[in-house]
């Protein structure tokens, strides 16, 4: 059984995002492994750590060094790793990007495909539902809860009304949610014996986009950021009104 | 391509949801842009409502499953050879588009807050970087499919005139991939669902524990005529359950009126509530990063400040 979790590089939390003549700039703290895709891994890791026969192939398209997120997810466990190197503006959307990894998927011949719910730099939750219309396998998305038995798979992710129980069978896309399975901190050790593990560097194929980002803005919403005063009665009362009025 | 654009017509009850209503206004100005007609999909318990707004509604029989919404869009796609076919962001629309896009061939516009044409091509903005970039993307491939981000648009009145509707048979999609509902745990209660609220009342961990926001949270939201909503640290803790939460990894609500009380601001919640109309922000730390993005602060204790405004409230 394989198990291919697609993993992105984002800009950190912590770093500034500047837009500079249409180009997105991350200044400050560099990058890292996308917060929801490490759910993915972990999930992974975590199946097998119960008893599940699995390969973990960490796979990637992105820039050269999306060689470091993947190193991460090789330290928190994944015993290999694969690199399709093309700059993001080169690939062009998620559905091009969508369509290159599926192709990578299918070489594999992988099992089970788990990525992130939605990416922190495009917030794209477009990727693992374009993944399974592309593989033609069942989708679940949003999963906060993860079962397999032999071939059949039991999910639980949010829906529209609140959270579903879905049941299909492998080959299958997940993408995760929070809950799913909290990541794992990878320890020193296995950051040294993740520098010895495969990782494949290929150049991507040519992408196929079928959009074009024409401009780029900073989005500020300028707010009022008016403080009450007075007492707390006083400032309860004119919230009050504040908020019967719906405005400030 | 000049065929129609197609909106689908998403709702409960008998009638289109909010997030429909906005999507149908979206799409109405996206059609006149373009010079083509606009037309509904819809399932036949919302395609009487849905005639109120549409000139044309296609009666689509209803999928077990979000999925089975990819082969129903894409067919009527194809039957009506849409330029466009436009949904609402929620979870499930948001989870079709992608594959919708990809079986027509097409270009996804994802989570719109703007939509226009520009020389015949579909335009739109999005937002991206946990909301703090705006993007401007051109579909370059059709038809164009487009969610419209929950809250972005003013949701159409009513048209001057009543539509007609008309089933349309599509063919099976006998190559679905399966997956089986085996349950179903809609929200409790009667509070409007989160991303349909006009007013939203958020707790964060300040609040301490569950029972504040059984004391206060929930009183102050159904004061407001709002729903509920918790940081992932409320989540975490167990005080709310997960399809409460709001942000980055929850849900992404634009309500008239966000409430907040002891949330910190994190640019991950943040990214979830910054495109609510009026936001207000109970704190009692004056350098809590959500005072620099809300419109009115207090500087409070939460569990001294929730029962004075439910007593001002009720004034
Ligand atoms: C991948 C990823 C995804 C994430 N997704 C989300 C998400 O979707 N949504 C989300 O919310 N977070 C998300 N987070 C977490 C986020 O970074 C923050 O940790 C979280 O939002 C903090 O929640 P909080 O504001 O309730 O808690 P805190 O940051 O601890 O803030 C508590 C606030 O309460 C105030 N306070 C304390 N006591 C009182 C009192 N008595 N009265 C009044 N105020 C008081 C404090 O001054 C403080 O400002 C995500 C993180 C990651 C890594
Ligand atoms: N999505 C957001 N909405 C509102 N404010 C944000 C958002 N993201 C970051 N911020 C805040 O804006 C400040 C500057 O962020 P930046 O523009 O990224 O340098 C930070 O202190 C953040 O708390």
């Amino acid at each position: 059984m394989k198990i291919v979790t697609v993993v992105r590089r984002v800009p950190d939390v912590e770093a500034r995002v500047e837009v500079d003549g249409g180009d997105v700039r991350v200044s400050g703290a560099a990058w890292s492994l996308d917060g929801m895709d490490e759910y993915g891994v972990e999930q992974a890791l975590r199946m097998r750590e119960g008893g599940l026969d699995a390969e973990v192939v960490a796979l990637a398209v992105g820039p050269a060094d999306t060689e470091e997120v993947l190193r991460t997810a090789l330290a928190m466990g994944a015993d290999r790793a694969r690199l399709l190197v093309a700059d993001d503006a080169d690939v062009g959307d998620v559905l091009a990007r969508a369509r290159l990894l599926a192709d990578a998927i299918r070489e594999e011949g992988a099992d089970l495909v788990l990525t992130g719910g939605k990416q922190a730099d495009a917030d794209s939750a477009a990727l693992g539902p374009a993944l399974a219309e592309h593989l033609g396998w069942p989708l679940a998305d949003w999963t906060t809860h993860l079962e397999l038995d032999g071939t059949q798979v039991r999910a639980v992710h949010d829906g529209d009304a609140g959270p579903e129980t879905l049941a299909f069978a492998l080959p299958a896309v997940v993408t995760t949610q929070q809950g799913l399975a909290e990541p794992r901190y990878p320890t020193l050790p296995n950051i040294m014996k993740a520098k010895r593990k495969p990782l494949d560097v290929a150049d991507a194929p040519p992408a196929t986009p079928v959009t074009n980002v024409v401009g780029r803005a900073p989005e500020r919403r300028e707010r009022a950021r008016r403080m009450l005063d007075g007492s707390l009665e006083d400032q309860a009362r004119e919230l009050a009104r504040v908020l019967r009025e719906g405005a400030a | 391509m000049s065929g129609p654009v197609l909106v689908l017509v998403a709702g409960d009850a008998g009638a289109p949801s909010r997030a429909a209503l906005q999507a149908i206004g979206a799409a109405r100005g996206l059609a006149e842009a373009l010079g083509v007609p606009l037309e509904g999909v819809a399932t036949a318990d919302v395609a009487d409502a849905a005639r109120r707004y549409l000139p044309h509604v296609h009666r689509v029989e209803a999928p077990p499953h979000a999925a089975g919404w990819t082969a129903v869009l894409a067919a009527a796609q194809e039957a009506r050879a849409a330029s466009a076919v436009v949904l609402s962001a929620t979870r499930s629309g948001a989870a079709v588009a992608p594959r919708v896009a990809v079986r027509t061939g097409g270009a996804l516009l994802e989570d719109v807050v703007t939509l226009a044409a520009d020389g015949g091509a579909v335009v739109g903005d999005r937002l991206a970087h946990l909301q703090r970039v705006r993007e401007t993307v051109r579909a370059t491939a059709a038809p164009a499919v487009v969610t419209t981000k929950v809250g972005a648009f003013a949701p159409a009145d009513p048209a001057a005139a009543e539509g007609e509707v008309a089933d349309l048979p599509l063919p099976a999609d006998p190559a679905a991939p399966h997956v089986t509902v085996e349950r179903t745990d809609a929200v409790a209660g009667d509070r409007v669902p989160l991303e349909e609220a006009p007013v939203v009342v958020t707790g964060g961990r300040g609040l301490g524990g569950a029972e504040a926001f059984d004391a206060w949270v929930v009183p102050l939201a159904d004061a407001l005529g709002g729903a509920v909503g918790a940081t992932r640290a409320a989540v975490d803790a167990g005080w709310r359950p997960y399809d409460e939460q709001i942000g980055q990894t929850g849900r992404t609500v634009a309500p008239d009126v966000y409430l907040s009380l002891g949330v910190s601001g994190a640019v991950q919640h943040l990214s979830g509530m910054n495109r609510s109309g009026l936001i207000v922000a109970v704190d009692h730390d004056p350098d809590a990063p959500i005072f620099a993005h809300c419109d009115v602060g207090v500087v409070a204790d939460a569990h001294a400040f929730a029962p004075a405004l439910l007593a001002a409230l009720k004034d």
